[in-house]
């Protein structure tokens, strides 16, 4: 039978998720294979090397760089405080010496006659690393981190701004094709992972951020207002690291759009329930989707459904268009001729007919994305 | 030696393309091509397995053996295999490097000259005079994780003190190397030889320190050579080694893998210099388009790394602006609207334009992309800065400097363009266009695209450095390059000057092979379009008093041009070109001239 390969994003009742959690440089790994772990649980820790700050002894005491020696009080590897003296010329005849404090504290990392100039390094910045999700270590990564596992409800949104975020859901509309308006949200929702319908406006986003909700979950949102909350144009979508309270994951895409059906249905399935979620969002090779963990209640070791993406679009198939026109129609696949057709365009691509709301449309299987059903 | 066949890949981001070359009755021409997905990601994780997939389509078109279990057979038994087997590399983000110097427009610059000329993308320069506190650029560097620095500065017997003081900035940053946490960041020292025991001693421990020779020895010299060689070292013995696969990969090519940008500019670098021309190239991808370009012997690569048509679409309009997009789309359409369908399509990249109008925006941005680029590429591609001139006093008035810019349009020979919107495009005409619009070419201009964008496998075929087979695999390289890479579209003629709207600003008379004769007066504003196929034309150029073709204003040129797929294009339009600031007049002039070239279907 034809089928195509098209890229769906997950949207999955019940699987294994894996999360790898890594430091940025080696440290120390705290946790053990098989230990059960929360989200705030601390997985590593590792120390960064401090900030290092420059200090121009020569030019700052008006000596040559091959002299620093000489006025130096103390050499590579010692501790000082802020304000100890560091450095001191002899002056004339004892008189009109100039001095050097630390203006930092640290360790004296190294001295250079070449330069004239001392590195100083504060003291090491510890990092910890922490479970993200709840689960169980499945692998530890010498010095570098752990693997977890989670059995779980696992869907993916096309973009998202904002990094990890935890909290219980809540769903704020009553239909997948509702706006999520400023109305519906209020103090109480600090904290909390909301869900909405079709679109969120500017106005109401913000108000998401003055409360505090930890996450926004939704349809649409327009591309143009994304400068206004991270404070530029946004050119590539490579995001995760913003500073904003509130995390967003679009599910859809830019514009007015409905969430998808199966999308809003496991959500409102698992409403009040703890979620963890990333927006991060890497559309590159490498792809990184932003995400929704669900963690489920029952044992790790469930038959593990996969996605049926992995098969391809297929005569029958319920697809959805990705690009205008017919942006966001649904419709059930009725054949995948395998010879190339020319569109509007006159651009020849490989197509599927597809059956939406009773009409037939020919469309680039490009434009297609699987939607998944069980 | 004769290569009876030649089998070359180039692993991309995201495609795995191979490519069949065979000597038939002693001629070199492609015979068969395959593509598959790259694996370096997971699931796969192994960079040959999507390598043998594109090899398998070739042995499926072909009917020909070439792989034999897990291996490709070189050199060839019992006619099963391929003579030689080479490939480039451009998967998990390319060679991705940072350089530094002491001053940014001079030793910084030809740094970063070197970097890009090896087929890097260059993450930041940095230089002792860049503006930032070393408490910044230490974090700058641990937060970039290079593959590689290169690191210069000073003329040799110079101070010595400035360089340290970078070296002691890059050793306090203590950088890791982006793949992989078990070995050192390569560090390439090309600086003031005196400075070198002083580098070591501050360096050594902290990296793996390369030392090569000064990149710039004296103002007046620029030295890329020692440094674009040990780049292409270092990225074969560490960065590529740390890449899934590429270990196996490297056992089995002939030759180094290259860089996929550093072998298609040493291609380039090769054809100007063996035709004696001035060659602008141009590869438009999803991410990042990379300009080319060999003007008075001296070849310069630009990466605009934010301009691209999926993945960074949305930067193109941020850095042009979205007025400068709209001017180009020939309907009118809710700027909102248009803003969220650019965004949708960098999140979903691998669509493509089903409807007319759709076609109409992506080129628009194209447009927008391919001018920004070449903008920052002229910008780039200067002479040497910071040397001191004799002056006379006829130069008195004249307020050239170093470092002015070596594109100069009424030079250029060929404009050769690649990536997915030039070289697929529905009709040529809209190639043609695109390139013309957004290069704004002067005098005469040959215009080509490449057909499938083989120039990266043709650019390390030409660089095989064996004594028995480079000369002929060099012959084999230049070959399938004229008769298969490129698609010839034609010639632009444009005149420059200012005159008043509506006069003639060129008469031009073309003397076709077979005797026929055409004869055309060209106004200001005016496009033309002359149907001739790709073969040599003689022509007689005259253009107004106040224009010149390439010979000065008013002065004639005789000379053989080339048609093409589209033809003798005839651009009477000015440079830069204007395009009215009223709607209607706006949209009229797009009309009229895209009906020129008969760029799109009628609806349009």
């Amino acid at each position: 039978m034809a089928h195509s390969y098209t890229p769906g994003l997950k949207v999955l009742k019940s699987t294994i998720v894996e999360k790898v959690r890594r430091l940025p440089i080696k440290g120390k790994v705290t946790k053990s294979v098989g230990d059960i772990l929360s989200p705030d649980d601390i997985v590593a820790t590792t120390d960064l090397p401090g900030n290092v700050q420059i200090i121009k002894i020569a030019s700052m005491l008006n000596i040559g760089p091959a002299d620093i020696f000489d006025s130096l009080k103390v050499k590579e590897g010692d501790h000082v405080k802020k304000g100890d003296l560091i450095a001191q010329t002899e002056g004339i005849f004892g008189f009109f010496k100039s001095e050097l404090f630390a203006p930092i504290e640290g360790t004296i990392e190294s001295i250079s006659d070449i330069t004239g100039q001392i590195i100083m390094r504060e003291a090491p910045v510890p990092v910890e690393i922490d479970a993200y999700m709840s689960g169980s270590v499945k692998t530890v990564i010498p010095e570098e981190g752990v693997a977890i596992v989670t059995n779980a409800a696992f869907i993916q949104g096309i973009f998202g701004i904002g990094g990890e975020a935890r909290g219980n859901i809540n769903i704020l509309v009553k239909d997948r094709s509702k706006e999520l308006t400023e109305n519906l949200i209020n103090e109480t929702h600090k904290g909390k992972i909301i869900v909405g319908g079709s679109f969120i406006s500017l106005k109401t986003f913000k108000k998401a951020m003055e409360i505090e909700v930890a996450g926004v979950v939704i349809g649409g949102f327009n591309y143009y207002d994304l400068e206004e909350i991270l404070g530029y144009k946004l050119g590539v979508a490579i995001t995760g690291s913003e500073e904003i309270n509130t995390s967003l994951i679009v599910t859809e895409g830019y514009g007015n759009i409905q969430m998808g059906k199966r999308t809003f249905e496991l959500l409102s399935k698992h409403n009040n329930n703890f979620v963890s979620i990333n927006g991060a969002t890497q559309i590159r090779a490498g792809v990184i989707r932003p995400e929704i963990v669900i963690p489920l209640k029952e044992n790790v070791l469930d038959v593990i459904k996969t996605s049926d993406s992995n098969m391809g679009i297929q005569k029958g198939s319920l697809v959805r268009v990705i690009r205008a026109p017919h942006f966001g129609s649904m419709g059930m696949v009725l054949e995948l001729p395998p010879e190339l057709q020319k569109m509007e365009s006159e651009t020849m691509v490989r197509v599927a007919k597809i059956n939406v709301d009773g009409n037939e449309l020919t469309i680039p299987r490009s434009n297609l994305e699987m939607v998944e059903t069980d | 030696m004769i290569l009876k066949s030649i089998l070359a890949t180039d692993c991309g981001s995201t495609t795995t393309k191979a490519i069949l070359i065979e000597n038939i009755d002693g001629k070199y021409r492609l015979t068969f091509r395959g593509e598959a997905p790259t694996t370096v990601e997971a699931p796969f994780e192994d960079v040959t397995k999507g390598v043998l997939n594109a090899v398998m389509e070739i042995e499926e078109l072909s009917g020909k053996k070439i792989i034999d279990g897990e291996n490709i057979i070189t050199p060839i038994k019992n006619n099963e295999g391929v003579d030689i087997y080479i490939s480039t590399s451009s998967a998990g983000g390319g060679l991705q490097m940072m350089v530094a110097g002491v001053v940014k427009s001079m030793s910084g610059e030809s740094a970063e000259r070197a970097a890009l000329g090896a087929g890097s993308i260059v993450m930041d320069v940095m230089a002792s005079n860049d503006g930032r506190l070393p408490h910044e650029k230490i974090k700058r560097i641990r937060e970039l994780r290079p593959d590689m620095i290169l690191l210069s500065g000073g003329i040799d017997g110079g101070t010595v003190s400035h360089v340290v003081e970078l070296a002691e900035i890059l050793a306090a940053a203590n950088p890791q190397p982006r793949l992989g946490q078990n070995y050192q960041l390569p560090v390439i020292y090309a600086g003031n030889k005196k400075a070198q025991s002083e580098i070591k001693k501050t360096l050594e421990k902290k990296v793996d320190l390369d030392i090569v020779d000064n990149i710039r020895p004296v103002l007046e010299t620029e030295n890329l050579e020692p440094s674009r060689d040990k780049i292409h070292d270092l990225f074969m013995e560490h960065v590529m080694q740390q890449a899934p696969g590429y270990k196996k990969l490297t056992s089995w090519t002939n030759a180094p893998i290259m860089p996929t940008p550093g072998a298609v500019g040493s291609l380039i670098e090769m054809i100007a210099e063996k035709e004696n021309i001035s060659v602008v190239g141009v590869d438009i991808g999803g991410a990042t388009t990379d300009i080319f370009s060999v003007f008075q012997k001296k070849f310069n690569r630009t990466v605009s790394a934010n301009l691209g048509m999926s993945y960074s679409i949305c930067n193109v309009l941020a850095e042009s602006g979205l007025d400068n997009v709209l001017r180009w789309v020939p309907f009118d359409i809710d700027r909102k609207e248009l803003t969220n369908r650019i965004g949708n399509k960098m999140i979903r990249p691998t669509t493509i334009p089903q409807s007319l109008e759709e076609l109409l925006i992506e080129q628009a941005i194209a447009r927008e992309a391919l001018r920004l680029s070449f903008k920052q590429h002229k910008e780039f591609a200067v002479g040497l800065k910071g040397i001191q001139r004799k002056r006379t006093i006829s130069d008195a008035f004249d307020q050239t400097s170093s470092g002015d810019s070596l594109v100069n349009m009424m030079d250029l020979d060929l404009l050769v363009g690649s990536g997915g919107v030039l070289s697929h495009a529905p009709r040529r005409q809209q190639s043609a266009k695109m390139l013309i619009d957004s290069f704004m070419p002067e005098g005469i201009t040959q215009l080509a695209v490449d057909s499938i964008f083989m120039m990266p496998q043709l650019g390390v075929l030409a660089n095989i450095d064996k004594e028995d087979i480079g000369e002929e695999a060099r012959n084999a390289a230049l070959e399938v390059f004229h008769k298969d890479c490129l698609i010839r579209l034609g010639t632009c003629l444009s005149p420059t000057g200012t005159v008043k709207d509506g006069t003639i600003v060129l008469n031009a008379k073309f003397i076709f092979q077979d005797g026929k004769i055409i004869e055309k007066e060209l106004r200001r504003n005016e496009i033309y379009c002359i149907e001739a196929k790709y073969e040599s034309i003689q022509v007689e150029l005259t253009p107004h008093k106040k224009m010149d073709i390439g010979s000065g204003k008013g002065e004639s040129i005789k000379t053989d041009i080339y048609g093409g797929l589209v033809g003798i294009i005839l651009d009477g339009r000015d440079r830069p070109i204007q395009i009215p600031s009223d709607p209607t007049e706006r949209l009229s002039c797009l009309k009229k001239w895209s009906e020129a070239l008969n760029e799109y279907p009628k609806k349009a």
